[in-house]
């Protein structure tokens, strides 16, 4: 196994824990949101360089084009962006309605106040 | 003609209706449409479903492209039946809705309500019915997204959180799964479910794959939120508006339940999953301790809605536990309890709506004497909790049997003494409400002389509430039919007899 | 009319006799007469099956499919014809006396409290016309429920507390254990058909059936075998009438009862007696007996004393069952229906003291017999009857278990027996003996005892046909005796 072999996956890998890491590890709304993006994007980098063939082009159908890359990896990246997309909005959104709601987009605050609502 | 292109119409009805509402703008007009399409589609999955089993299943290729390379709808007996449920709960949920959802959402906003709710029907729809593991995860991400729409409508600003938390544990369920998915497709270059299944044994030994069913197991349990993934659930089902708790409580974790087994009976078919990747172990171990850890924690909850969504989590426990044992007599357990446990709980989520609207509270205080001034209502929580607590002649003991009867014939007797007594536990936490409702007086307040009054819902809420009562205690009296439907379900899986 | 039709219109009538007490509830005398009449065509029917049954027919009846193979239905054999004609029978005379006790203790709620009643009646009649296990279970538990908003009738805070221990330990028995071992049945016979001989005979090696007897006997939760007691006394504080009907006769004989069926049909006389699964239940059984009659001794509160005696005499059909042979099952069967009249009757005293004279302690009712002489005579025949002594019936339930235990060569069941015989004269006699020649309370401040008069008499007419009952069935035990010889053979 040579390193830059596989170097695409390790890519995909450090992004996916940096994400996860942040959507863990952070008490910000907002900073949640991104990580969550960032671990999305891990796996849009995973599904584009999986097709990718080493010398490979474009696939159009022309003269001299032998080696092409798999387009329908592409394509399906194409409609989890859109759903990313949807998914970001809709989490930005709520985070706009909580901040109206409670005051703050911190976790920890945000859960001071439901448990002073409970009891 | 029509009824060739019924699978797509399955799918396209509500999802042609979900634009049409927001046009409409008008409460009670958007209602009317989403009435009506969501019965269309309990028609159309009947239809579907009458045709399964007389003529086997139906495959349909969107847009005239063959399978592989094309996107198929197909729909065999898992598929139909599931279709049923969804569409089902779907149409008797709208009903109870419009007074419920006029009482919870802000005017002005109910027509968007109904748009989601139509869309998220659409994604779940679609979840059960296609053949492509692709397509599955948009139409997760469509019931997804809607419902974490749906669960920010509720009253309290609590359901705004629990709604982002949802979605946090949910996009991370999604993109597990697509993960998956991505490196199956590494493997074998196709995404049709059929496909996967006649090329996946050749490559079953490696360890992507075997990473690929790791993904696609985490990915789904959070979706069906299978203990301990089940962080989302309690507050999401506590805080969304009742009509939206019922409907999802039925369905949305129902077909996650469904992608699950699909995965591995149908597209890991050929490859004894079970066996060789420590599956069994892992899911049966964590479905034992849904079923007590749940369902101890539900005993101790003071908000009914909280309680009732802790014993979701339990009962999935029991369906993760029918996949487990892999045999006919399991999974037909398994999938029959899907259904049974869509009617239970829709049951009590409804009735807990009725009170809702009643007294704007689900606390167990507020239900002091509620048996004298709700009769009807808690006569339908009273069917619901019985079956829960899987009394005969409900459904729910039907699943119990058909569980512990699978427990006994693989001999593993353990696991159906824990059933049993996890099922007890249900004892506790109904009987807790009951004796409340009925045996406490209603607490001395200012117009307590209209306290022992009754006081009940009004009857579009109480219909469609009664409707799965009845089915709780019809199919539990006579089972033969669905247990034939999940058998026979159990039976195309390819599970060892 | 077909026999079919008899055996499913005997479920359908209490059930039609709830909805229309519901119905009619605004009306006292229309409601009591409705379950009068409900009362009467109910035993009516259960009668009309006798003598296809005397004459060797097994009328059957089903009612569909509830599992693929398994359905509902109902076969009417010997000892399930005399449960369902003893428990009708006395649900005719316990209504009678419903009324009077109900109007004159000025109980709430009495509407709820008949048509529970009537559903309760209607779950016994499955339980006893059951045709296979499955029917009896659904019954069983529904016979649980049905009964629990009779238990905590008064819904104060002792009685909810009295209905969490009566459905804990009911349900929890029945579920935990019981369907248990139907499933564990189910899948190793492929049946779960009640059969002559039993179908487990052959099917399952000694050690499964020891354990599934266990799990059977132990998770009959109903027939009160130690240490799944607890919930009878708890029960006691329902009112007299269901303490009497549900508690004496009704809920408790549909446990014995189901012990009865599942070692004959289940498992098999002989097949138990050639394995001897059944020899260390039979000294649970006669521990029962033996321990919950000292209990008895001590219990100052009448009822509490009646419900323990209860539990000792409901072991003797436990004991009677696990001996195996087929006097102790005649005797089981026969102490069924001896037990049940002499029991209710001394229920319907004890209800007819509190009526009257609002008194519950042993030790408070000195000399009551001078004021009440029908109900002290009364609870004299039934004490007598429990006890065994002739010329009552509890005679002959105790002279075949004693024959069972001699035939299996156990002498100490029989010294069990012995001794807990003279342990009921120890603590049933000493009340009307009490009550004819202690003195009253000469307690100057205590003016209650001149107020006290007899029962009201529904009470009285009800208590009085109890006792002539424990009375004709010393001289006339045939009809029972000969049903019973249908299902097992007596060695002669």
């Amino acid at each position: 196994m040579e390193f830059p072999g596989l170097f695409n996956y390790w890519i995909a890998v450090v992004l996916m824990m940096t994400g996860f890491y942040i959507v863990i590890a952070q008490g910000n709304l907002i900073k949640k949101v991104v990580g969550l993006n960032i671990f999305q994007v891990s796996v849009f980098v995973f599904y584009i360089s999986m097709s990718k063939i080493k010398g490979g082009t474009a696939p159009i159908l022309d003269e001299g084009i032998e080696i092409y890359t798999n387009p329908l990896p592409h394509v399906l990246i194409l409609t989890a962006i859109v759903v990313g997309v949807a998914t970001t909005a809709l989490a930005l959104a709520l985070v706009v309605r909580i901040r109206d709601a409670y005051g703050t987009i911190e976790e920890d605050e945000i859960g001071k106040l439901e448990q002073e609502e409970e009891t | 003609m029509i009824s060739g292109h019924l699978p797509a119409l399955q799918v396209v009805l509500p999802l042609m209706a979900a634009p049409l509402c927001l046009l409409l703008r008008h409460s009670t007009a958007t209602w009317g449409l989403a009435l009506a399409t969501t019965w269309g589609s309990l028609a159309i999955a009947i239809t579907l479903l009458l045709q399964v089993l007389s003529t086997g299943p139906v495959s349909y290729e969107m847009g005239g492209w063959a399978a592989p390379w094309g996107i198929e709808y197909r729909v065999d007996m898992v598929g139909a039946f599931v279709l049923v449920i969804v569409a089902a709960l779907g149409s008797l949920v709208m009903p109870f809705a419009r007074l419920s959802v006029a009482r919870e959402v802000a005017a002005d906003r109910v027509y968007l309500f109904y748009t989601m709710y139509l869309l998220c029907l659409t994604g779940l729809l679609g979840m059960a019915i296609t053949g492509d593991v692709f397509n599955l995860f948009v139409f997760l991400e469509i019931s997804s997204l809607s419902s974490y729409v749906l669960i920010g409508f509720g009253g309290d600003r609590r359901a705004l959180t629990a709604a982002f938390r949802y979605l946090v544990m949910g996009t991370i369920g999604a993109t597990f799964y697509i993960i998956g998915v991505g490196m199956m497709y590494m493997m074998t270059g196709t995404l049709n479910m059929a496909d996967l299944a006649t090329l996946l044994p050749a490559v079953a030994g490696t360890r992507t794959i075997q990473a690929a069913l790791a993904f696609l197991t985490v990915g789904l349990s959070l979706k069906l939120a299978l203990f301990p993934l089940h962080l989302w659930l309690p507050n999401a089902y506590t805080h969304a508006p009742s009509a939206v708790t019922a409907f999802l409580a039925g369905t949305a974790t129902k077909v996650a339940v469904y992608a699950l087994i699909r995965i591995y009976f149908t597209i890991f078919g050929g490859v004894d999953v079970f066996e060789t990747f420590f599956i069994r172990e892992v899911l049966m171990g964590l479905a034992l301790v849904a079923m007590f850890a749940a369902s101890a924690v539900a005993v101790f909850q003071t908000n009914i809605k909280r309680m009732l969504a802790y014993s979701s989590i339990a009962q999935i426990g029991y369906m993760v536990l029918g996949i487990g044992f892999a045999t006919v007599t399991g999974l037909t357990g398994g999938i029959v309890h899907l259904f049974n446990h869509a009617l239970m709980k829709g049951v009590l989520f409804m009735a807990m709506g009725c009170v809702f609207w009643k007294l704007g509270s689900v606390h167990i205080r507020d239900l002091a004497g509620l048996g004298r001034r709700m009769p009807v209502t808690m006569a339908a929580f009273l069917v619901g909790g019985l079956s829960l607590i899987g009394v005969p002649l409900t459904v729910g003991f039907i699943s119990k049997w058909m569980l512990i009867q699978a427990a006994l014939e693989k001999g593993w007797w353990p696991i159906a003494v824990l059933v049993l007594i996890s099922s007890l536990l249900a004892v506790i936490y109904i009987w807790r409400v009951v004796e409340v409702a009925y045996f406490r007086p209603v607490a001395a307040e200012p117009g307590a002389e209209s306290a022992s009054k009754i006081a009940e819902a009004p009857l579009s809420m109480l219909l469609p509430m009664w409707v799965l009562a009845g089915a709780c205690l019809y199919f539990g009296i006579d089972a033969t039919r669905t247990l034939e439907v999940a058998a026979a379900a159990a039976m195309l899986l390819g599970t060892t007899p | 009319m077909s026999l079919e039709a008899t055996i499913l219109l005997a479920l359908a009538v209490p059930l039609a006799g709830a909805v229309l007490i519901l119905l009619v509830g605004r009306h006292p005398n229309l409601r009591e007469a409705v379950t009068l009449a409900t009362a009467g065509t109910l035993f009516l029917l259960v009668a009309s099956l006798v003598p296809a049954v005397m004459a060797g027919g097994r009328p059957a009846a089903a009612l569909g499919e509830m599992l693929p193979g398994l359905g509902i239905a109902f076969v009417v054999e010997p000892l399930g014809m005399m449960f369902a004609a003893v428990a009708s029978f006395l649900w005719i005379v316990t209504s009678i006396y419903s009324i009077g006790y109900m109007r004159g203790h000025g109980e709430r709620n009495q509407t709820r409290f008949y048509a529970f009643f009537a559903i309760a009646l209607a779950s016994v009649m499955g339980v006893a016309f059951a045709g296979n296990m499955l029917t009896l279970f659904i019954f069983y538990e529904v016979l649980t429920i049905s009964t629990f908003p009779l238990v905590t009738h008064a819904g104060s805070e002792e009685a909810k507390r009295a209905g969490r221990v009566y459905l804990g330990i009911l349900l929890g028995t029945s579920i935990g254990l019981q369907l248990f071992a139907i499933i564990w049945t189910w899948t190793i016979t492929g049946t779960l058909d009640f059969t002559d001989g039993g179908i487990l005979e052959g099917k399952a090696t000694g050690a499964v059936t020891g354990v599934l007897l266990a799990l059977y006997i132990f998770g009959i939760g109903k027939a009160a075998l130690m240490p799944f007691h607890r919930w009878l006394p708890a029960a006691m504080v329902a009112p007299t009438p269901v303490s009497a009907l549900l508690h004496a006769v009704a809920v408790v004989k549909a446990g014995v009862f189901t012990v009865l069926k599942v070692t004959i049909y289940i498992f098999g006389v002989d097949n138990l007696a050639e394995l001897g699964s059944s020899e260390w239940l039979r000294y649970m059984a006669a521990a029962t007996i033996i321990i919950a009659s000292l209990v008895a001794m001590t219990k100052d509160n009448l009822k509490a004393r009646l419900a323990y005696s209860t539990i000792s005499q409901l072991s003797y059909i436990v004991l009677g069952a696990m001996l195996v042979n087929a006097w102790g099952i005649i005797g089981g069967g026969m102490h069924i229906a001896m037990h049940a009249f002499g029991k209710i009757t001394l229920f319907f005293c004890a209800g007819a003291i509190l009526v009257a004279s609002h008194k519950t302690e042993v030790s408070q009712m000195r000399g009551l017999g001078r004021t009440m002489p029908v109900t002290m005579a009364a609870f004299l025949i039934g004490s007598l009857s429990i006890i065994g002594l002739p010329p009552f019936g509890g005679l002959w339930g105790k002279w075949f278990l004693a024959l069972g235990a001699l035939e299996a060569d156990k002498l100490v069941m029989v010294a069990v027996l012995m001794v807990s015989s003279l342990l009921n004269v120890a603590y049933l006699l000493p009340i009307p003996f009490r009550g004819f020649f202690g003195d009253p309370p000469a307690n100057p401040g205590d003016d209650h005892g001149a107020g006290i008069k007899e029962a009201p008499w529904p009470c009285l007419v009800a208590i009085t046909v109890t006792s002539l009952g424990c009375l004709v069935l010393f001289f006339y035990p045939d009809p029972v005796y000969d049903l019973l010889k249908q299902i097992v053979t007596p060695p002669r």
